[in-house]
C-alpha cells in the first residue's frame, strides 16, 4: 500500500496498491440502494405474514403469522393433490383389483404390471420385515425368490397364505417322540444325503429305517419329498427350510417346530408362524391379491 | 433521449467517445501497452444507411432468417416437420425422429457449430457478429423500420431532442408498436417449434395458452423488443461473451475490414485553392467521418481492428461510395489482413495451422453425426439386474438370476419385442410376455435365467439379453449382462 496519495481531490480511501489501483468510496447506485431497502420494508411484512417470531403464544403454541401458514399443512394440502390424482387416475385399475380374482388378475398384463408396480411399498412395509426386500429372505424366514413353496406356490396358494397365515408344524423326535438320539443323527444324515441325491447309498440304510420308522415319511412323502403342499419340506431338493448345516438339522429333528408344552414353546423347538394378514393390511381384500401377485412374480410362481 | 446526452454527442470529438475528452493519462495504461479504443458511449448510435454491395449482401444473408419464421408452418407426413415435442420427449425433423437416447448427436452439432464459428473466424473476422447473428439482423430490420417511421439519423436526432409532444408521441408509438409486433412474433415462431403452430394460433384467439407459453412468449418477446430496439449496439460492447470471444480468435492473417493507414493519412479535408496557394500533402482521407455515420456500434474503423467493431463491412460501402465521388481508387477501407499491409504473402487457407484443426475437429464431428443418424436403431434396450436378492438357489439346483428389462421403441411403427438370452449352453430362460409397445414408449418385462449351479465356474458368468421386434426382425438389440452366482467352492 502507498503511503502518499497522488490522488488526494479523488474522493479515495486512500488505500491503494500497485501504483495506482486504489479504493474510491463511491455510494452505491441508487436501484440498489432502493432494492435494499425495499428488502428491510418486505422482512417487515414477511415476519407478520410468516411464522417468524421463535415465541409461544398463550395456549402454548408457536407464534403462527397472520397467514396461519405452516410447512405441514403445505405439504400436506400438496400430498392431498397428488394423492387425489393418483387416486382418479387408477380408481379404474383399484376396482378391478377389487372385482377380480386374483387368477384373472394374473393374467391381465395391465393389471399384472399395476399390481406390481403398487406392490413394492406394500411389501417393504409389511413383508419384507422378515422376507426381506424382494422376497431374498433371511435366516430362519422363507426365501420368496425362489420355486420351494410350503404351502403351495400358485397365485391362489399364496393368497391363502397371506390372508390367513400359516402356521409350521414338526413334531420332535419323529411323529412318536420316541426316536433315540443315535437314530435322530442316522435320519439327520439320511436327509442331508436326499437332499444332495445319495439316499439310496447303502451307508444311509439306518437313517432310511429310522426315517420310515419315525414316520417322517407321513408329511415329507417317501423319497422326501412331499405328496401335497401342507408345509412339510422337501427334503429332496437343495433349499433348506432352516438352515443346511448338520447341527441345525440335527436339533430340527430333535426339538420340532412350533412343539408347545403347556401353551409354551419348548426350549430349542423352530419356530414358524406367519401371521394372517386379513386384519393387519389396510384395505386388505384388494391389498391381498396386489401383494399375492407381486410375491408370485418374485421368482418362483407356479 | 435526454437533452444532455444529445449534447455530449456533439461535443466529444470526432468518434463521439467520451474518452475524447477524458484525461486517460494517470491510469498508466498506456505504458503498459494498453491502447484505448473509443466506444460509443454517447447516446443511442444512429447510423446512416448506404446502399452498396455489403449492404445488399446482409440484407441476403438476413434474409435467411425468414426461415426461422416459416418453419413451424412447413408439414411433412401430416405432422409438423420441425417439432421439438417436449412433452413426449421427440424432436421431430422431417422423417427423422430423435428420442432423449439419442440426444448426444446434440453435442456434435454444437460441437461442429462452434468450430465453423472459430474457422470462420480466424479466416474472415467476425462473419457471424457481422452478418448472421441474430442480435444484428433483428437490430438491422428495427433500425429499418425506424428510418422508416422517424426518417433519416439526423431526423431521429431532432426528434428525440424535441420536447413531447402529439405528433412525436404518435411518431413514436407507432416505432414501438411495430417493434413489440416483431417481437412478439418472434416469442411466437421460437415457442410455435414447440407446439402445433396452428394450435397455437387458435388457442391465441380462445386466450387458451398455458402460463409456460405465454411466459416464454411474452418474456422472449420484450427480451427481442428490449435487446434489438433499445440496447442494440450495447449488446455486442457490453454483454456478448461471443464478441470477445471472437476477438482472440483473430491474428495477423485474418481478413478483416481494415483502413489502409499508408494510402489514406495523412487525412484532410478537399479544399479549394486559392490562387497560389500550394496543395498540402495529404493521404486519400478526405476525413469525411462516413464511415463512422455508417457504422451500426458507432466505432471509427480508422483506429484499428477493435472490439466495437463487428466487421460488417458497412464502413467499406460508406468509404468506396466516396472514393468513386472524388475519383480515386475504391478500397481505402477494404477487407485485408494485417500481414498484407505488412507486406507479406499469406498462405492459402487450406494451410494455415489453424484452419486445418478447425476443420478436423469439424469433420470429425460431423462424420460421427452421420454415423449416429444412419445407425439410429429402432430400438433401446436396457436390462436391469435384480439386486434384491442377487441370486436365487432353486429346488432344481440350478440358480435363478432376474431382470426386468425395459425397452424403448424408437421408431415409427409399433413394435411387438420379444427376449431372449443366451449363454452357457444349458441356460434357460422365460419371459413374462412379450411387449408391444407403441412408438416413441417403454415397455418392461421380467426376464429369469436359470443356470445349473454345477455349470458356474464364477460368481459372474456373461450372458446376452437379445430384444427383437417380431413385427421387423431387422430391428433388435444385444445387451451384455452378467449372471451372478454363489460363490464356487
Amino acid at each position: 500500500m502507498a503511503h502518499n496519495n497522488p490522488w488526494p481531490d479523488e474522493g479515495n480511501t486512500g488505500h491503494i496498491w500497485d501504483e495506482d489501483l486504489r479504493e474510491l468510496d463511491n455510494p452505491p447506485p441508487l436501484w440498489w440502494m432502493l432494492s435494499f431497502y425495499a428488502g428491510f420494508i418486505m422482512i417487515i411484512f414477511y415476519s407478520l405474514y410468516y411464522p417468524t417470531i421463535p415465541l409461544t403464544n398463550a395456549s402454548g403454541e408457536f407464534t403462527k403469522g397472520m397467514a396461519d401458514w405452516t410447512q405441514v399443512n403445505e405439504y400436506q394440502e400438496d400430498f392431498k393433490v397428488l394423492n387425489d390424482w393418483r387416486t382418479a387416475k387408477f380408481a379404474d385399475k383399484e376396482e378391478q383389483l377389487a372385482a377380480l380374482p386374483v387368477t384373472e388378475i394374473l393374467k391381465n398384463e395391465d393389471l399384472k404390471s399395476y399390481a406390481i408396480a403398487t406392490s413394492k411399498a406394500l411389501f417393504g412395509d409389511y413383508c419384507a420385515a422378515c422376507h426381506a426386500s424382494g422376497g431374498a429372505g433371511i435366516p430362519g424366514f422363507p426365501v420368496l425368490a425362489d420355486d420351494d413353496w410350503l404351502w403351495g406356490g400358485s397365485i391362489a396358494q399364496i393368497e391363502a397364505s397371506i390372508a390367513n397365515g400359516r402356521i409350521g408344524n414338526m413334531p420332535a423326535k419323529g411323529m412318536m417322540g420316541n426316536l433315540t438320539d443315535q437314530e435322530i443323527s442316522d435320519v439327520a444324515d439320511y436327509v442331508i444325503a436326499l437332499s444332495e441325491g445319495r439316499g439310496d447309498d447303502a451307508a444311509y440304510s439306518a437313517g432310511k429305517a429310522v426315517y420310515s420308522k419315525g414316520m417322517c415319511v407321513a408329511c415329507h412323502g417317501p423319497a422326501g419329498t412331499p405328496m401335497a403342499p401342507t408345509g412339510a419340506a422337501n427334503l429332496a431338493d437343495g433349499i433348506w427350510r432352516f438352515a443346511s448345516d448338520r447341527d441345525s438339522v440335527v436339533s430340527v429333528i430333535a426339538h420340532g417346530v412350533n412343539v408347545k408344552k403347556n401353551g409354551v414353546h419348548i426350549e430349542g423347538t423352530r419356530q414358524a408362524v406367519m401371521p394372517s394378514f386379513k386384519e393387519r393390511l389396510p384395505n386388505a381384500d384388494v391389498n391381498i391379491k396386489r401383494l399375492a401377485v407381486y410375491v408370485h412374480s418374485l421368482g418362483g410362481g407356479q | 433521449m435526454s437533452d444532455k446526452n444529445n449534447h455530449s454527442l456533439h461535443d466529444f470529438g470526432p468518434t463521439g467517445s467520451m474518452l475524447e475528452n477524458m484525461d486517460t493519462h494517470n491510469k498508466n495504461l498506456e505504458n503498459i501497452g494498453v491502447e484505448i479504443l473509443p466506444i460509443h458511449t454517447g447516446g443511442t448510435v444512429h447510423a446512416k444507411r448506404i446502399p452498396g454491395f455489403f449492404r445488399s449482401l446482409k440484407w441476403w444473408l438476413a434474409s435467411v432468417w425468414i426461415i426461422f419464421f416459416i418453419g413451424p408452418y412447413l408439414r411433412w407426413n401430416g405432422h409438423q416437420a420441425v417439432l421439438f415435442d417436449l412433452e413426449s420427449r421427440q424432436f421431430h425433423i422431417f422423417n427423422v425422429t430423435i428420442l432423449p437416447q439419442d440426444i448426444w448427436m446434440l453435442t456434435l452439432v454444437l460441437l461442429f457449430c462452434s468450430m465453423l464459428l472459430a474457422a470462420s473466424t480466424t479466416v474472415g473476422g467476425r462473419l457471424w457478429c457481422g452478418y448472421a447473428c441474430f442480435q444484428t439482423v433483428w437490430t438491422d430490420v428495427f433500425t429499418w423500420f425506424e428510418e422508416k417511421i422517424e426518417g433519416q439519423p439526423n431526423k431521429r436526432i431532432k426528434l428525440e431532442s424535441a420536447p413531447m409532444s402529439w405528433s412525436k408521441f404518435v411518431i413514436k408509438m407507432k416505432k414501438h408498436l411495430v417493434w413489440l409486433l416483431l417481437g412478439f412474433l418472434t416469442g411466437f415462431t421460437f415457442v410455435a417449434y414447440f407446439v402445433d403452430v396452428f394450435d397455437l394460433w387458435k388457442r391465441l384467439f380462445f386466450f387458451e395458452w398455458s402460463l409456460i407459453e405465454t411466459g416464454i412468449i411474452l418474456a422472449l418477446g420484450f427480451a427481442t423488443y428490449f435487446f434489438a430496439g433499445i440496447l442494440r449496439e450495447q449488446t455486442c460492447i457490453g454483454f456478448c461473451p461471443y464478441a470477445r470471444i471472437q476477438g482472440a480468435m483473430i491474428d495477423t492473417q485474418t481478413e478483416l475490414p481494415t483502413y489502409d493507414v499508408d494510402r489514406g493519412e495523412p487525412r484532410g479535408r478537399l479544399k479549394r485553392l486559392k490562387p497560389g496557394e500550394e496543395a498540402p500533402k495529404l493521404g486519400d482521407c478526405i476525413d469525411c467521418n462516413l464511415c463512422v455515420a455508417v457504422c451500426p456500434t458507432g466505432v471509427d474503423i480508422r483506429y484499428g481492428q477493435q472490439f466495437g467493431c463487428i466487421t460488417c463491412g458497412l464502413c467499406i460501402d460508406a468509404c468506396d461510395s466516396v472514393m468513386e465521388k472524388i475519383k480515386k481508387p475504391k478500397g481505402l477501407i477494404r477487407y485485408a489482413s494485417l500481414s498484407e499491409f505488412a507486406g507479406e504473402k499469406l498462405p492459402v487457407i487450406w494451410k494455415r495451422p489453424r484452419v486445418i484443426v478447425y476443420a478436423g475437429i469439424m469433420f470429425i464431428a460431423l462424420g460421427m453425426l452421420i454415423w449416429g443418424l444412419l445407425n439410429m436403431s429402432g430400438i433401446d434396450v436396457k436390462a436391469l439386474h435384480e439386486r434384491s436378492p442377487l441370486y436365487v438357489q432353486m429346488s432344481d439346483g440350478s440358480v435363478q438370476n432376474k431382470w426386468t428389462v425395459k425397452v424403448v421403441n424408437k421408431g415409427n411403427e409399433p413394435m411387438k419385442a420379444e427376449i431372449s438370452a443366451t449363454g452357457p449352453s444349458d441356460l434357460r430362460y422365460n419371459v413374462d410376455r412379450v411387449l408391444k409397445i407403441q412408438p416413441g414408449n417403454v415397455g418392461a418385462a421380467t426376464l429369469y435365467v436359470q443356470i445349473p449351479k454345477k455349470r458356474l465356474i464364477s460368481t459372474s458368468t456373461p450372458i446376452v439379453i437379445k430384444v427383437v421386434d417380431l413385427n421387423n426382425p431387422s430391428v433388435f438389440e444385444e445387451y451384455s449382462s452378467n449372471f451372478i452366482g454363489p460363490k464356487v467352492r
